[in-house]
C-alpha cells in the first residue's frame, strides 16, 4: 500500500500489574495503519484490542517497542505536548458514547473545538455542519438523554470528526446498539469518517460489521495473528463471531 | 452537570454556609456597633478628650473640671463642652430601682443631645428637673405599673417623674437612641443637673467634647490637645474603633460568634465538597473522555471551578437573601443585626473559598485519572 502511514507500531509490548498478578496485554505487536483506510481490530475479550488502540491513540504508554502516529514518536511526546497532539490529531468514538449529559448535541460536538481554543460561534457553526453530515442537523438542541442510542453514537461520531483529526479510534462503536442501528452507524462512519488523509481504527466484536473494513487485524493473547484484506474479511464474516 | 439532585445539594450546602456566615457576622457587627452607641448618638463633636488611661466609652476616669478650660485654649479648637456619663440608680414610682445610663450635656449649648427627639424638645431640658428618656426604656424598663392589677405597665410619659439619687427628675421628652451593648435605659439631662444626681466625687467630668475650627485637621488638633494638656484626644471614628476593639479583645464575643461562622464554613465546604466529589466520581468517564480528547488538567480544573462558582453565586445569593430576610423580620426585636457591605464582601470571600476548595478537592482524582479509563466498558 503506497498511502501515507498514519500509525506505525513495532514490537509494542504492554503489561498490567506486578509479580504473580502481572498480565501481558500486548506481546510484540507490529502494525501499520494507512491514510484512507478503515482497519478493524478483532478478537476475543482480553486479547489486547483495547490496550492496542489506547497505545495508538496516545492515552497509554507501552512498556516496550515503538509507536509513531503521523511520524510523531509517542514515547518521547509526553505531558501537555501529547495532550495537544491528541486534541489536534486524534478523534475518539467510545462504546458508551461518553457524551456530556448536560450539553446539547451541538455543544457536545463542539467540545473538541472549544478545547483547541476555537471561538464559540465558529465552533458551533462547524459542529452544526458536522451534525448535518451524520443526519442529525435537526436534533442539535437535543440533550443526549433525548436521543436514541444510535443517534447518540452518531453525535459521538460527529464529535470525533469535527476538528478534522488524521486518526480516529473507535472502541466497540456498535456493541451498545441493536443490529440495524449498528449497521447504520457503521455506514455513517464509513461514509463520513473515511477519507483522504485520515485513518480509522475500529475495535469490534461484532462480525456483522466486518464488511465495512478495508483490513481486519485478528488478535489473540496480545498478538496480531494475521491481517486480512476487507474482501477476505467479508468472506469470513459468514463464519465468525467473536464473543 | 446534568444531575438535578446533586445540583440542588451543592446549592443547599453553599446557601446554608452563606446564610450562617452572613447572619452570624451581621449579629456580630450589630453587637459591636452597640458597644459605641453613645459615640454614635453624640454626633456633633469631632474629637473626644479623656483621661489617658481610658480604653473605651464605658471606661470612665473622670477629669478635673479645669481641664475643660485647658482644652478650650488649644489652637484649632472651635468649641469644647463638658460631658458626663455615668450609671445611676433610678427609683421608679412603684419603689423599684433600675440602673440607668445618665448622659449630662452642656447646659448652655445642649451639644451632645439625643439624635432624634420623638416627643418634646431638646430645649425642654432647661426646665426644672428635666430629663429626656429613650423611648424603648420608657415603654419597658422604666414603664409604670398599671393601676389596674393584671394590666400591662404604662409607658413613661412627659410629665412623669422618677428619682435619681433621691433627687427628682421630670420627664420632658422622649428620644430615640441607638441600643447600647448593656441595653440600659438612657437618660439625657444637663451637665449641671447630672452633677447633682451623681454621687459626690472630687472629679465628675467624664469627657470633653470638642469641635474643630473649619479648615483645621482633626488629627492635628487632637495631637495638639494631647501635647498641651496631657489628655487623650481622639477622633470620633477612632474612639468608636477603640471601643469596639476593647470588646473584641476582652470579651469572648468574637470567639463565640466566630465558632458559628467557622462551623458554617466547614459544613458548607463539606457539603459542597462531598457533593462535587460524588459528581466527579459519577462522571469519571466523561472527564476521561475530555482528557482523551485533549483537555488538559488546567482546562478541567477551570471548568470545575467555573461550575463551582456558578452554583456558588446562586447559593450565595440565596443565603444572603435569607439572612437579609432574617434581619428584616427581626428589625423590631432586641436582636443586634447589621449587614454592612463589608459583611457581604467577607461572606462572598468565604463562599468563593468554599467553591474553589470544593472544586480542587473534587478534581484531584480527575487530575490523576488515566484517560485510558474511557475504553473500559
Amino acid at each position: 500500500m503506497s498511502a501515507e502511514v498514519i500509525v506505525h507500531c513495532r514490537n509494542v509490548a504492554k503489561s498490567y500489574g506486578l509479580g504473580q498478578e502481572r498480565v501481558q496485554a500486548l506481546r510484540g505487536v507490529d502494525l501499520d495503519v494507512h491514510s484512507g483506510e478503515l482497519l478493524m481490530l478483532v478478537g476475543p475479550s482480553g486479547c489486547g484490542k483495547t490496550t492496542l488502540i489506547s497505545v495508538i491513540a496516545g492515552i497509554l504508554d507501552p512498556d516496550e517497542g515503538s509507536v509513531q502516529v503521523l511520524g510523531q514518536d509517542m514515547r518521547t511526546t509526553r505531558g501537555s505536548a501529547r495532550t495537544r497532539f491528541r486534541g489536534t490529531n486524534v478523534g475518539f468514538v467510545f462504546q458508551q458514547f461518553n457524551l456530556l449529559p448536560a450539553l446539547s448535541a451541538l455543544e457536545n460536538v463542539a467540545v473538541p473545538l472549544l478545547i483547541l481554543g476555537v471561538p464559540r460561534g465558529e465552533a458551533h457553526a462547524r459542529a452544526q455542519t458536522m451534525l448535518e453530515r451524520v443526519g442529525l442537523g435537526g436534533r442539535s438542541r437535543s440533550l443526549p438523554a433525548q436521543l436514541s442510542g444510535g443517534q447518540q453514537q452518531r453525535v459521538a461520531i460527529a464529535r470525533s470528526l469535527v476538528h478534522g483529526p488524521r486518526l480516529v479510534v473507535c472502541d466497540e462503536p456498535t456493541s451498545a446498539l441493536d443490529q440495524e442501528t449498528g449497521q447504520r452507524v457503521m455506514e455513517i462512519l464509513r461514509e463520513v469518517a473515511v477519507g483522504t488523509g485520515r485513518a480509522l481504527v475500529v475495535v469490534t466484536h461484532d462480525a456483522r460489521t466486518f464488511g465495512f473494513a478495508d483490513r481486519i487485524a485478528h488478535m489473540n493473547d496480545g498478538r496480531i495473528l494475521d491481517v486480512v484484506q476487507g474482501s477476505t474479511a467479508r468472506a469470513h464474516k459468514e463464519h465468525q463471531t467473536w464473543e | 452537570m446534568g444531575d438535578r439532585a446533586k445540583y440542588i445539594g451543592i446549592i443547599f450546602g453553599i446557601t446554608f454556609a452563606s446564610l450562617l456566615i452572613t447572619q452570624q457576622m451581621s449579629v456580630f457587627t450589630g453587637i459591636m456597633h452597640r458597644t459605641f452607641a453613645t459615640i454614635t448618638d453624640v454626633g456633633q463633636p469631632q474629637l473626644w478628650v479623656m483621661d489617658p488611661k481610658v480604653a473605651y466609652i464605658d471606661d470612665i476616669k473622670p477629669l478635673q473640671s479645669t481641664q475643660l478650660y485647658r482644652v478650650r485654649s488649644v489652637d484649632g479648637v472651635d468649641w469644647a463642652v463638658p460631658f458626663y456619663k455615668g450609671l445611676l440608680r433610678a427609683r421608679l414610682s412603684n419603689g423599684t430601682f433600675q440602673t440607668v445610663s445618665v448622659l449630662g450635656i452642656d447646659d448652655a449649648t445642649l451639644l451632645g443631645g439625643p439624635p432624634v427627639m420623638v416627643e418634646g424638645r431638646l430645649e425642654d431640658l432647661r426646665k426644672t428637673d428635666g430629663v429626656i428618656v429613650d423611648e424603648v426604656a420608657a415603654k419597658t424598663r422604666l414603664a409604670k405599673p398599671s393601676a389596674v392589677p393584671g394590666q400591662p405597665p404604662q409607658p413613661l410619659r412627659i410629665g412623669d417623674t422618677l428619682e435619681l439619687n433621691d433627687r427628682r427628675a421630670t420627664v420632658v421628652g422622649l428620644c430615640r437612641t441607638t441600643r447600647s451593648f448593656q441595653s440600659q435605659p438612657v437618660l439625657f439631662t444637663t451637665f449641671s443637673r447630672a452633677m447633682s444626681y451623681a454621687p459626690r466625687e472630687r472629679k465628675l467630668l467624664s469627657f470633653v467634647l470638642v469641635g474643630v475650627k473649619p479648615g483645621e485637621d482633626e488629627g492635628t488638633v487632637a495631637a495638639r490637645i494631647t501635647e498641651r494638656t496631657g489628655l487623650q484626644a481622639v477622633r470620633r471614628e477612632d474612639f468608636m474603633w477603640m471601643t469596639m476593639m476593647y470588646f473584641v479583645k476582652y470579651t469572648g464575643i468574637p470567639i463565640n460568634i466566630g465558632t458559628a461562622v467557622l462551623l458554617g464554613f466547614i459544613v458548607g465546604t463539606a457539603i459542597a465538597g462531598m457533593t462535587f466529589f460524588n459528581f466527579t466520581q459519577d462522571n469519571l468517564k466523561q472527564f476521561g473522555a475530555l482528557k482523551a480528547m485533549g483537555a488538559s488538567n488546567w482546562v478541567l480544573l477551570r471548568m470545575t471551578i467555573l461550575q463551582s462558582l456558578t452554583v456558588g453565586t446562586i447559593g450565595y445569593g440565596l443565603g444572603v437573601g435569607a439572612a437579609s430576610l432574617f434581619g428584616y423580620l427581626a428589625r423590631n426585636s432586641e436582636l443586634a443585626f447589621r449587614m454592612p457591605w463589608q459583611v457581604l464582601a467577607i461572606s462572598a470571600g468565604a463562599v468563593l473559598l468554599i467553591c474553589v476548595l470544593s472544586a480542587i478537592f473534587s478534581i484531584i482524582k480527575v487530575m490523576r485519572l488515566e484517560p485510558a479509563i474511557v475504553f473500559k466498558a
